[in-house]
């Protein structure tokens, strides 16, 4: 990765599949305050790979608008990290998914916020303050699920040791993007280190990091998800909705 | 937040559905207000009749308020409507949510999520009015899941294509409007309030249903048809949501007398086919009754009944998708108590912590 349009494409790509994952919750959550709540959560992400993918379009100048971004590519050509592409799981694994991915995009678009490129600036000055809200849904879950009975520490550990191998893909350093990830991970150690503690979860030793998303090579899971999600727009070329 | 861009085509009628009706849920609210305002007399005098004083708030256009005496069988009528429409907003939001992965492009995919999203919401507010007249949303949610409460009939029918959510938002929620805009008048005062803003939503949404309609309907040969088989399928359940014809209805005499309903089945049935045929020509979209015609005697639209027996067959359990609606709730339900376990048990640890620090 490393100009504006691999930077834009990749973090739209992680909003578009984490809304697509989230989404796929709605009607199924455990309270229904939390199905607004994860809808509303999907929404935001769906509303920043909108803005990011548009974006990305318009800097690859090849006449590619966000559908065309979203429904017309296939998993290989897809940037997204792997953490976003993972099945939802319980509703533990969602919330590790949830609150991982906010205590990254909360730096990352604080920090875009204040980039050279006023587009993105803007994109991360919005996303900003939702991730914000993100952050707080998820780590409250984390530590209602690691504080609460027996059985919900039991699957909230077990979703983070599942889901922590995929947080080091997010700061993969790349130097010459508008936003180094890699400068991210102090921020998110910090928010994530009080957060499993309060939750008197354990932190997971850094093993086995799988890192392959960025470049388009993916779980067998990601061709899966975009099977269902490109279908009707791929059965009707050229049609508009 | 929501991501929600509606935009009306440039060729859309400026009358598009629901105008008319919104000004009625406005004049409701109007009405709401100065009933507020108008001088009530403090109550029942210590030794009044408590039966002659309610008729007397209700014939008076005033509103009941949790707090006021009532019937038992106005408040228990009242659960059991409040509560089925609550159910309905909760189970309607599957039919819906199955085409949200699959939605055709992501402004699509952003209106029909806030939608479905915006009916949990419509849930909420209507329990918490159920909820008013003494009775909790868990025993509410429990009626439902044991199938002691029932929810409308029309989410039993399946959305096979895309333009199933274009028809559900022009005929269902256009129905759904028809329905319940005279309930912004209801006796009841958090119903009559509830109602007001369920119906300002509904509306837009209606007009989002009837735009994917109009795109596909304007679209190619394929999106035509599809459009058009929708229409076909959703027509006749969408007339039977206004319930059986006047001679077979069971609650209405009642209700009407309670100012819970103001007008009968077959009435708002009528008004809703003399709202749609309009609105079917500028889609370009044929309503499916060779009977369809105008009665200039009536002023009206002649029409063809829906399938009563049907209705009844649907109410009764034996709908094409009765059993998976019920099935997913009772999944849904029964997969997350792990979860509201949990943040009962971490909030009571939060608690006792704080009375140690008080303490």
């Amino acid at each position: 990765m490393n100009g504006p349009f691999d930077f834009a494409l990749a973090l739209g790509d992680d909003a578009l599949i984490a809304a697509q994952r989230l989404a796929e919750w709605t009607t199924r959550a455990p309270e229904m305050e939390e199905d607004i709540a994860l809808a509303n959560i999907a929404l935001d992400q769906l509303g920043a790979a909108r803005l990011l993918l548009s974006y990305a379009g318009e800097l690859e100048a090849a006449g590619r608008d966000e559908d065309a971004l979203a429904y017309l590519r296939d998993d290989r050509e897809f940037r997204n990290v792997l953490l976003v592409e993972l099945p939802n799981g319980d509703f533990a694994v969602t919330m590790a998914k949830l609150f991982f991915l906010a205590a990254y995009q909360l730096p990352l678009y604080t920090a875009l916020a204040s980039c050279p490129d006023e587009r993105l600036a803007a994109i991360g000055a919005k996303a900003r303050k939702e991730s914000a809200y993100h952050l707080d849904h998820g780590a409250l879950w984390v530590k209602r699920l690691g504080d609460g009975t027996e059985e919900s520490h039991r699957r909230m550990q077990e979703a983070v040791d599942h889901v922590w191998p995929y947080t080091h893909e997010l700061f993969a350093a790349d130097p010459a993007a508008p936003v180094d990830p890699a400068g991210l991970r102090p921020a998110f150690d910090e928010t994530v280190g009080p957060v499993l503690a309060e939750a008197t979860l354990t932190r997971p030793e850094r093993g086995w990091a799988p890192t392959s998303g960025r470049a388009g090579v993916h779980t067998e899971h990601l061709s899966y998800l975009l099977a269902e999600m490109q279908v009707l727009h791929r059965a009707h070329p050229g049609a508009k909705w | 937040m929501y991501g929600n861009d509606f935009s009306a085509p440039g060729d859309a009628p400026d009358d598009t559905p629901g105008a008319g009706l919104l000004g009625e849920v406005e004049a409701a609210e109007a009405e709401l207000r100065a009933a507020a305002a108008r001088q009530r007399r403090g109550g029942p005098a210590p030794d009044e009749d408590l039966a002659a004083y309610f008729t007397e708030v209700v014939d008076a256009e005033q509103k009941i308020e949790p707090r006021d005496w009532m019937p038992e069988a106005y408040r228990r009528t009242l659960i059991r409507q409040i509560a089925q429409h609550a159910h309905s907003e909760i189970i309607g939001m599957q039919p819906e949510g199955n085409w949200i992965s699959r939605a055709p492009s992501l402004k699509r995919k952003a209106i029909l999520l806030a939608k479905v999203q915006d009916e949990a919401g419509h849930g909420l507010y209507l329990y918490a009015a159920a909820e008013t007249l003494g009775i909790s949303r868990d025993e509410l949610v429990q009626l439902l899941l044991d199938g002691r409460q029932k929810y409308s009939s029309i989410f039993n029918y399946p959305t096979l294509t895309w333009a199933d959510v274009g028809a559900i938002g022009w005929l269902v929620d256009g129905a759904a409007i028809v329905n319940q805009v005279p309930l912004c008048r209801c006796s009841y005062g958090p119903y009559a309030r509830a109602m007001i803003r369920v119906c300002k939503e509904e509306s837009f949404h209606q007009r989002q249903g009837y735009e994917i309609l109009h795109t596909l309907a304007h679209g190619t040969p394929e999106q035509q048809a599809m459009a058009q088989d929708a229409v076909d399928r959703w027509w006749y359940p969408s007339l039977a949501m206004f319930g059986p014809p006047d001679g077979d209805s069971t609650h209405s005499a009642q209700s009407m007398a309670w100012k819970i309903k103001r007008f009968s089945n077959d009435d708002l049935r009528q008004r809703f086919v003399d709202m749609c045929v309009q609105q079917a020509e500028v889609l370009g979209l044929r309503i499916p009754d060779d009977d369809l015609r105008w009665n200039e005697e009536r002023q009206a639209y002649d029409y063809s009944q829906p399938d009563y027996d049907e209705l009844m067959q649907v109410i009764k359990g034996n709908g094409p998708c009765n059993r998976e609606r019920m099935a997913h709730r009772r999944a849904a339900h029964a997969d997350g108590a792990w979860v509201r376990e949990a943040a009962a048990a971490y909030a009571a640890k939060r608690a006792d912590k704080r009375e140690k620090v008080a303490a």
